[in-house]
C-alpha cells in the first residue's frame, strides 16, 4: 500500500487541459489541408488525378474530401500539404468537402432537445466493423487518465441498452453488417451515431472492396464524422465537445 | 536436407524456376520430415486457379537460421491432410481449403476460417453455392455432452472497445472444458485484392492489415518489395525502421501490461500504463506525424528522416518515460495479490507451444527461444543483437513478465540507436519487381513472427501475396490455455495473449 501511494505521487498529474489549453500537436502531424496547396494541386493535375481513394477532385478549384483522405505522407494527388490543425470533425458529409476560399464548417451542436438529454451524460457503445484496431486504440485512449473523457460526462459502456450513441469504426465488413444493425436496433431512442475514422466514413483504404460497405452511413444515419486514419484523440475529442456545444 | 526443399534467406527472392515442383506425396513427406527435425511451418498457401492449384510451403529452421521452400501442383479437388501428424498445419490447410476450394481429406477439424467465398468462382470446399451469402460463424462447433455441461457463447460484439470475434465455451460449472474460437468478422478481402498488385493502395492496405502493427507489417512488405526489385536499403533507413519497430513494441507491451493489471482490478498500474502507452505513441508521431507509424515506411527506405533535434527530443522523452514505466510496472511484482492472480493462470506447456507452433511473447513465455530478430535477423538487427527474453512457466505471469523484459531491452536498443544514427541517405528510388520470382520476408512484430511471401507472374505482378500475422499461429494457443481454467479468467488469459482479429481475418 505504501509503495502504491509513493508511486502515485511520483507519477504526478498528466491529464491534458484541453480544451482550455490547446493540444501541442506533433510537428509532422497531418491535419487540415493547406488551402493554397489544394488550388495548386487542381491546376497541376487537371488531366490526371491520381488519388487511389478518390479523395481529391478539381471541382471548385480543388476539392479535398476529408472523409476519403487518408492524410498520406506522400500525397498521390499532387502534393497537397497539411497543417497541424487537428479540428476536422463535421456533422454532415458535405461539410467534409474542403475547397479553397469556401467557409469552413466544423461540427455543429446537436439539436437543442438532444443536447438537453445528452449534454451532461452521453454513453456510447462501440462496434468495430472491420476496423484495424488503430481507431479503436485511439478511441480507447480517451478514457485513460491522459484525456479523462469522463470529466465531460462521456463514457463507453458495455451494453447497447445502456447507450445513447453508437460508435462505429471500420468500413463495415459484410461479416459485421448483421451484428452492427442488431446493436443499433438494441439501443433505445433517441440515439446518435458517430463514424470514427476514414473507414467508417467512406471505406478508407478499403473503399469499393467487394467485402466492405464503404462506411456506415450507407445503412444508418450518422450524426458525427471524424476524419483521419486513424483520427488523433484531439480530433475525436474536439468533435465530441462541439456536438455537445462545449466548444 | 532433402533435395525437395530449396533454401532461401529472410528478405531474399529467388526465381520460381529454382523451386522444384515435386509430386504431392514427396511434398507432404518433406514437410513432415522437416517438422520432425525441428523445422516449423511459417507459411503454407495455395495459388488459386480453376484447375492445377499450386501449393507452396515455407519452412524455417532456427538452428541454421535459414528458410526453405517447397512446392507441388494438384489438379484434383482433394488433397491429403497432414494435420493429425503435424498440428501446426491445421489452420493453414483450412485456409487453403477456403481460399482455393481444395478439400483436405481426413482433416480432423475441417471448418471455414473466415467465412468468405473462394477466390475461384465455382470451387468451394464445402459445396456452398457461389450466389448465396455465407453466414459468418455458422458451423458445427465442438460440443461436450452431459447433464451438467453448459455452453456459453460470447461475441461477435464484446463489452469493451475491441474487435469482433465469437467464442464458444463448453463449461462444467465454472470450469472450461473446451473453448472454440470462430473469427472472420473483420474480413476485408485483403489477399484476394492483392492478386495482380502491387496497387497504388497496397502500402496503406499493409499498414492497416493489423493497424496496431503498422510498422511490423509495412516493414515485411517493404522487405518483399526490396527483395523483388533488388534494392539495397541505406543503413540510415534500417536504423529508423528499427527504432519505429521497437517503439511499436513498447507502446503495445505497455498497453498490455496496463490492461492485464486492469483485468485483475489492480488500478494503479492500469491507469499509469494507459497514459505511458500514449507517450510511446507520441514518440512515433515525432518520427512521422502519426501515432501508429502511418506514412513512415516505403519500399526503398523511409519517407521521413530524423534531425539531431528530433533525436535529442526522443532521448529526453525516453528517459522520462522509462522512469515512469519502471515505477508503474515494478508495482506488479511487489504486490502479492497481483502475483496470486497471475501465477498459474492460463498455463501452456513447452510441448504444447512447440506442437501448436506458437510465436512471439506467448512462445517465449513457454521457454521457446524464438524471435525473428535473433533467429533470422533482418534490417538493423543484422548489426545489433537483441537478447531474447524467455520464461518457462507458460502462464499469464510469464507472458506479463516477458513483456516487461522485452520492453526494457527495446528501450536500451532505441537509446543506443538514437545516439549513433548512421549518415547518408534514408531512401533509394523504388524499382519494378522481378517477374516469376518468390520473395519471403519475416519480421518480429510485437505479437511475434510476421511472414509475407510474394509470388510474381511474368509481368512482375503478384500472382499471390500471402500474409501470416502472428495471431494466425497463436489463437489456438489461447483456446488451449483456457482448458481447465475458470471461465471468469478468460478476459485475463485473452489479454495476456492480446491477439489481432483483423490481422487474422485480413
Amino acid at each position: 500500500m505504501f509503495r502504491t501511494v509513493v508511486a502515485r505521487i511520483k507519477q504526478g498529474h498528466h491529464t491534458t487541459r484541453f480544451p482550455a489549453v490547446p493540444v501541442q500537436m506533433p510537428e509532422r502531424f497531418r491535419g487540415f489541408p493547406e488551402e493554397a496547396s489544394l488550388a495548386h494541386a487542381a491546376e497541376q493535375s487537371c488531366e490526371s488525378i491520381d488519388c487511389p481513394y478518390g479523395a481529391f477532385t478539381t471541382t471548385g478549384g480543388g476539392c479535398l474530401d476529408l472523409g476519403k483522405c487518408l492524410f498520406c505522407a506522400e500525397c498521390p494527388a499532387g502534393n497537397i500539404h497539411f497543417t497541424t490543425d487537428h479540428r476536422l470533425a463535421a456533422t454532415t458529409r458535405d461539410d467534409l468537402h474542403i475547397t479553397p476560399g469556401a467557409d469552413r464548417r466544423l461540427a455543429q451542436p446537436l439539436a437543442p432537445d438532444l443536447r438537453r438529454i445528452f449534454g451532461r451524460s452521453l454513453k456510447f457503445r462501440e462496434v468495430s466493423a472491420g476496423g484495424c484496431n488503430a481507431c479503436e486504440a485511439d478511441t480507447n485512449v480517451l478514457s485513460t487518465i491522459g484525456w479523462d473523457l469522463a470529466r465531460f460526462g462521456i463514457q463507453f459502456v458495455a451494453s447497447p441498452r445502456h447507450a445513447d450513441g453508437l460508435w462505429v469504426t471500420g468500413p463495415v465488413t459484410d461479416n459485421m453488417v448483421q451484428a452492427l444493425l442488431a446493436t443499433y436496433e438494441a439501443m433505445p431512442t433517441p440515439k446518435i451515431v458517430v463514424a470514427c475514422g476514414a473507414c467508417a466514413i467512406n471505406g478508407g483504404p478499403y473503399i469499393d472492396a467487394p467485402q466492405v460497405s464503404n462506411g456506415v452511413d450507407s445503412m444508418i444515419p450518422v450524426d458525427l464524422y471524424i476524419p483521419g486514419c486513424p483520427p488523433h484523440p484531439a480530433t475525436i475529442l474536439d468533435g465530441l465537445l462541439r456536438i455537445l456545444g462545449k466548444i | 536436407m532433402t533435395s525437395n526443399l530449396r533454401t532461401i534467406y529472410n528478405g531474399f527472392a529467388l526465381p520460381m524456376a529454382d523451386i522444384p515442383v515435386v509430386d504431392s506425396s514427396r511434398f507432404l513427406q518433406s514437410i513432415l520430415d522437416a517438422s520432425d527435425r525441428g523445422w516449423r511451418i511459417v507459411s503454407y498457401f495455395g495459388i488459386p486457379a480453376q484447375s492445377d492449384v499450386s501449393l507452396i510451403c515455407v519452412l524455417a529452421n532456427k538452428a541454421e537460421g535459414q528458410l526453405a521452400v517447397t512446392r507441388t501442383e494438384t489438379s484434383d479437388d482433394h488433397f491429403p491432410s497432414i494435420s493429425s501428424l503435424c498440428t501446426q498445419a491445421q489452420l493453414f490447410e483450412r485456409e487453403i481449403a477456403e481460399q482455393c476450394g481444395l478439400v483436405f481429406d481426413d482433416h480432423p477439424w475441417f471448418k471455414p476460417v473466415r467465412f468468405h467465398h473462394s477466390f475461384v468462382p465455382e470451387r468451394d470446399a464445402w459445396n456452398r453455392p457461389a450466389d448465396e451469402p455465407i453466414r459468418v460463424g455458422v458451423m458445427n462447433y465442438f460440443q461436450v455432452a452431459g447433464d451438467e455441461v453448459h455452453e456459453v457463447a460470447v461475441g461477435p460484439v464484446h463489452a469493451g472497445i475491441i474487435e469482433p470475434g465469437h467464442f464458444r465455451f463448453q463449461c462444467h460449472g465454472e470450469e472450461v472444458f473446451h473453448l472454440e474460437i470462430s473469427l472472420g468478422y473483420q474480413h476485408r478481402g485483403i489477399e484476394a485484392d492483392l492478386i495482380g498488385g502491387p496497387h497504388k493502395r497496397t502500402l496503406q492496405v499493409m499498414e492497416t492489415a493489423a493497424g496496431d502493427t503498422t510498422i511490423g507489417h509495412a516493414q515485411a512488405y517493404c522487405m518483399v518489395m526490396e527483395a523483388l526489385a533488388g534494392l539495397k536499403v541505406p543503413p540510415r533507413a534500417e536504423v529508423l525502421r528499427g527504432i519505429a519497430l521497437e517503439l511499436e513494441r513498447l507502446a503495445n507491451h505497455t498497453g498490455d501490461l496496463g490492461a492485464i493489471a486492469g483485468d485483475i482490478g489492480y488500478l494503479p498500474t492500469s491507469s499509469f500504463c494507459g497514459r505511458i502507452r500514449g507517450d510511446f505513441l507520441n514518440m512515433t508521431a515525432v518520427l512521422c506525424g502519426s501515432r501508429f507509424g502511418r506514412g513512415l515506411l516505403t519500399p526503398g527506405g523511409t519517407i521521413f528522416d530524423l534531425t539531431h533535434g528530433h533525436c535529442d527530443d526522443l532521448l529526453k522523452r525516453l528517459t522520462e518515460v522509462r522512469r515512469d514505466l519502471t515505477n508503474a510496472v515494478e508495482l506488479l511484482w511487489n504486490t502479492p495479490s497481483v502475483m496470486g492472480r497471475l501465477e498459474g493462470t492460463g498455463q501452456l506447456t513447452h510441448e504444447q507451444g512447440l506442437e501448436l507452433g506458437l510465436v512471439g511473447p506467448a512462445a517465449r513465455a513457454c521457454g521457446i527461444k524464438r524471435d525473428v530478430r535473433h533467429d533470422y535477423p533482418f534490417g538493423i538487427f543484422r548489426m545489433t543483437h537483441l537478447p531474447v527474453a524467455t520464461s518457462f512457466h507458460g502462464d499469464v505471469c510469464a507472458r506479463t513478465m516477458i513483456r516487461w523484459q522485452e520492453a526494457q531491452k527495446s528501450m536500451d536498443f532505441i537509446e543506443e540507436q538514437l545516439r549513433q544514427i548512421p549518415g547518408g541517405r534514408h531512401r533509394v528510388a523504388s524499382a519494378p519487381c522481378a517477374g516469376r520470382h518468390l520473395a519471403v520476408a519475416l519480421t518480429e512484430g510485437w505479437r511475434g513472427e510476421i511472414c509475407h511471401v510474394a509470388v510474381t507472374d511474368e509481368a512482375g505482378q503478384f500472382a499471390r501475396y500471402k500474409i501470416v500475422d502472428p495471431s494466425f499461429h497463436n489463437w489456438q494457443g489461447l483456446a488451449m490455455a483456457l482448458r481447465g481454467e475458470q471461465i471468469s479468467d478468460f478476459p485475463l488469459c485473452n489479454k495476456s495473449f492480446n491477439l489481432s482479429y483483423c490481422g487474422f481475418d485480413l
